[in-house]
């Protein structure tokens, strides 16, 4: 039996898991930016100062970039405090969790450290491994210039050293005094010297680098898109390809079929209704294809399933997180079509069309999930906010009366996923205390969080959770993780 | 002398934001034949169906801008209108005068209520000419020019704490058609249209309305008002379609509580009504409450059809100063203005009623002399 000591510690760690999941630090659509990085800034530092070992291990959930980038500064900043075996164990989470972030973040994270003039031995040790370890610095060097710049000056590396081949003599005078040189031996460091002069050189650099020699070159934009198609990144070309059709640059084509299910919910709930409806066939497949990937090898194991999905106005989001709260409610639509044998979805509006979808109206959960429940499901999946609004608290009550007096035994299990954190009460927003609720980031998550959600039905204790935490660090470790499969 | 009768006017489970409470009303059949002037559906021209309409009449809220006149110059509504043809300027209007900041944020975007304290000002200048029979204590100026210009004190929305966000976060319910606002319980206003697409268009300018200095303070001081959450007992339900049954319940309950106790401030007692303008089915009337000092007093403006169902209603609830002064001005008119006959009707002597009527801020209406004569008056019995 845990003590409550342990019980407190549960909880605390379940609703930072899910703090850190749900919430970038951006706008909301109940709460601002300010409020939503307060209350977060709170979270960490509370884990930070009560469990340490914890608040590392949640590295290897599937927490999202924002936080993980959080966690690793924190506790670089904290070196001191801690003991040489959590370093070491500590240390090679931050690694691999590193190896994990896309270099934007990492390097965002090391000019962090940097104005936070943190530099002790370990955080130089992690640079200079995450460094040694990027498939080409050439290529981050066009890219990242600044960014690298930055972090070999903190770090104390010189690029002349043994980790950072290859073109190594070249790459200091590259990032340090980049126009001394005449010429580059490799090719891409060349390509962009020519670039300063030449307008054709700029097409063979990685996109971002050459917009900036795009706009010094005075190239109209469509025909910029045009020709740099080809070089844009998979969520560039999703990105731009809008904007890019608008202005007549129609070589930039995503290819829809290749999207991560969420970002290609997000990209499909950007489209006027008239253009889903046009391209209906297109967006289903795309959707449908990747909804089929995400579920991998749990496709179709999930049994009779029944799906309740707010697309109320509150799924709007804000301006900072687009209708991010109705993608994924739309991916977790096509995800749970994927891993049900018999699936049946309903939006709180009453719409059937899913494809079709918008935030709009307000939000009757209790009704729905009577609705749902009238299916008989073995498992029954509420994707909401949890501002349940018409009239309030019913969903609770609903929820309350079939576990204690319809369905006592657990016939159904019902899970409550919550895309949007709410800041005022450090947790994603329960429906009620007898369903269990876990944050949302990405719909292809679904699975391990239903996993986790279990944990905060609060029958299982501390001991569980660190077993089930150290398993999926052991996970991460030994580099299966899911998310590079992804 | 009737009350206000908001049936076809549904209301349904309220949200609440701080002390803000928003209470939706629903339409069951939308007035098709009585839309709001394209001109002012404004940004959401491209969400609502503003395109081929049949014949129907047009109506302007009170207090709203647009550019009616032909010298594009921005005019204000005053008084809300009606109007059969579509493209007709409306008949009254202010001309307005802005400064080069607002004047370019006119520019951009076209609808947006006026500086409204010109429109409240309106209102008791609407509803009181001033003396009818130039008793001699009254003052030139009273006589020649009524009560106008009056000015009297509002907030604007955006001043009223909380309100803004309130708003924002709304979830309007389809066929939504109206909104009755709560702050810390007491209503606020009542504010109905009669098509669901003119509420979605009218619905962020609640914002730029007018709020009496009451809904301010409570605003301000008042702590988040409590949701009320559906509670079900649990005792008899054995099925699913119990539950169903009880959940209706619920939100039969809740419309009941609602439309019987939270809005009888509004619904339960009577007002006089005065008939503005009568254009096909549709008639245009002000209403002003029967003034009972220290309890709840709206006014307003209605548009009714033939069967006398609201189709267009705006309320704004008076302050206690303004029940005050309303209050003291019905009694005067009902004794068509003469001072002996109200304050033997008060149970005053007349040199109180004077004195009342000046720090209720009418002094300018009574002669120098009088006024004079009433604190002379008043000062030796305070020696006495």
């Amino acid at each position: 039996m845990d003590s409550y000591g342990d019980l407190i510690a549960a909880d605390d760690v379940l609703l930072f898991v899910n703090a850190a999941i749900t919430s970038t630090g951006q706008r909301e659509f109940h709460s601002d930016a300010g409020e939503q990085r307060l209350s977060l800034d709170f979270l960490h530092a509370y884990m930070l100062g009560n469990y340490r070992d914890l608040y590392a291990g949640v590295l290897a959930l599937d927490i999202n970039d924002y936080n993980a980038v959080l966690i690793v500064r924190r506790l670089l900043e904290t070196t001191n405090e801690a003991t040489a075996g959590q370093r070491r164990s500590e240390g090679r989470l931050i690694a691999a969790r590193l190896a994990m972030l896309p270099p934007q973040r990492v390097y965002r994270l090391f000019d962090a450290l940097r104005r936070a003039r943190v530099n002790n031995r370990r955080t130089r040790a992690i640079m200079r491994d995450w460094l040694s370890a990027r498939p080409d610095l050439a290529f981050d060097a066009v890219k990242y210039r600044s960014g690298l710049k930055r972090a070999l000056r903190h770090a104390h590396l010189a690029p002349g050293h043994a980790h950072l081949a290859p073109s190594a003599e070249e790459l200091g005078p590259f990032v340090f005094a980049p126009l001394t040189r005449k010429r580059y031996a490799t090719p891409l460091l060349e390509t962009w010297r020519r670039a300063h002069y030449e307008k054709a050189a700029l097409y063979e650099l990685p996109f971002t680098a050459a917009e900036g020699f795009a706009a010094k070159h005075g190239i109209p934009r469509d025909v910029f898109l045009q020709r740099i198609a080809p070089r844009m990144t998979r969520l560039e070309t999703l990105r731009l390809q809008e904007s890019a059709h608008q202005r007549g640059a129609t070589d930039v084509q995503a290819d829809l079929t290749r999207m991560p299910l969420t970002r290609l919910a997000a990209y499909v709930l950007s489209l006027p209704v008239e253009d889903r409806l046009r391209r209906r066939h297109e967006l289903t497949h795309a959707l449908e294809s990747a909804a089929g990937r995400a579920a991998g090898s749990h496709r179709a194991s999930w049994g009779k399933v029944t799906a309740v999905l707010d697309d109320s106005f509150s799924a709007f989001g804000s301006a900072h997180k687009r209708r991010r709260p109705l993608a994924v409610a739309l991916a977790c639509h096509y995800l749970l079509a994927a891993l049900a044998g018999d699936y049946t979805g309903l939006w709180t509006s009453g719409r059937t069309d899913a494809l079709l979808t918008y935030p709009y109206g307000p939000t009757p959960l209790g009704r729905r999930i009577l609705d749902a429940l009238d299916t008989t499901p073995s498992r029954l999946v509420i994707v909401s906010d949890g501002w349940d609004n018409a009239p309030p608290g019913l969903a609770a009550e609903v929820l309350r009366i079939w576990r204690t007096r319809l369905d006592p035994e657990r016939r159904t299990s019902i899970v409550h996923v919550n895309p949007v954190y709410d800041a005022a009460d450090f947790d994603v927003r329960r429906l009620t205390a007898t369903v269990p609720t876990a944050g949302i980031r990405d719909a292809e998550d679904l699975p391990p969080l239903v996993e986790l959600a279990q944990f905060t039905e609060g029958r299982t204790g501390l001991a569980e959770l660190s077993t089930y935490m150290d398993t999926r660090a052991a996970r991460m470790l030994s580099g299966h993780n899911h998310e590079q499969a992804r | 002398m009737t009350t206000l009768d908001l049936t076809g006017l549904e209301s349904r489970p309220s949200q609440v934001w701080g002390a803000v409470r928003l209470v939706p009303l629903v339409r069951d059949e939308p007035v098709d034949d009585l839309r709001l002037r394209p001109e002012l559906y404004g940004d959401v021209a491209g969400l609502v169906q503003v395109g081929p309409r049949h014949a129907y009449v047009s109506y302007i809220p009170h207090g709203f801008v647009a550019t009616w006149t032909n010298d594009s110059t921005p005019a204000a509504a005053y008084g809300t209108q009606m109007s059969a043809d579509g493209n007709a300027a409306p008949a009254a209007t202010m001309g307005l005068r802005f400064h080069h900041r607002m004047a370019r944020r006119q520019a951009k975007n076209r609808l947006r209520f006026l500086p409204m304290h010109l429109a409240l000002e309106g209102y008791l200048a609407l509803h009181f000419g001033g003396p009818s029979i130039a008793w001699e204590e009254w003052s030139q100026r009273a006589i020649r020019q009524g009560l106008s210009p009056r000015v009297e004190e509002a907030y604007v929305g955006t001043e009223v704490h909380g309100l803004g966000d309130a708003l924002r976060i709304f979830e309007i319910h389809p066929n939504q058609c109206g909104v009755m606002l709560y702050v810390a319980d007491a209503l606020a206003a009542v504010f109905a249209v009669p098509h669901p697409d003119d509420y979605r268009a009218l619905h962020p300018t609640l914002l730029q309305d007018l709020y009496g200095e009451l809904i301010h303070h409570y605003a301000t001081l008042m702590p988040p008002v409590r949701e009320f959450r559906a509670r079900i007992p649990d005792a008899q339900i054995r099925s699913l379609a119990h539950l169903r049954t009880a959940v209706a319940d619920q939100e039969r309950t809740w419309t009941h509580f609602h439309d019987t106790t939270m809005a009888t401030g509004l619904l339960e007692h009577t007002y006089t009504w005065q008939t503005v303008h009568r254009m096909e089915r549709f008639t245009l009337s002000r209403f002003l409450p029967t003034f009972r000092p220290k309890q709840e007093n709206h006014i307003g403006e209605a548009i009714t059809d033939d069967r006398g169902r609201i189709a267009y209603l705006k309320t704004f609830r008076l302050s206690e100063n303004q029940v005050r002064r309303g209050h003291l001005l019905s009694r005067l008119a009902a004794k068509s203005w003469h001072l002996a006959d109200t304050a033997v009707d008060l149970g005053i002597d007349e040199a109180q009623l004077g004195l009342r009527l000046e720090s209720a801020g009418f002094g300018f209406l009574l002669r120098q002399d009088v006024l004079d004569a009433y604190r002379k008056q008043e000062r030796t019995r305070d020696q006495r």
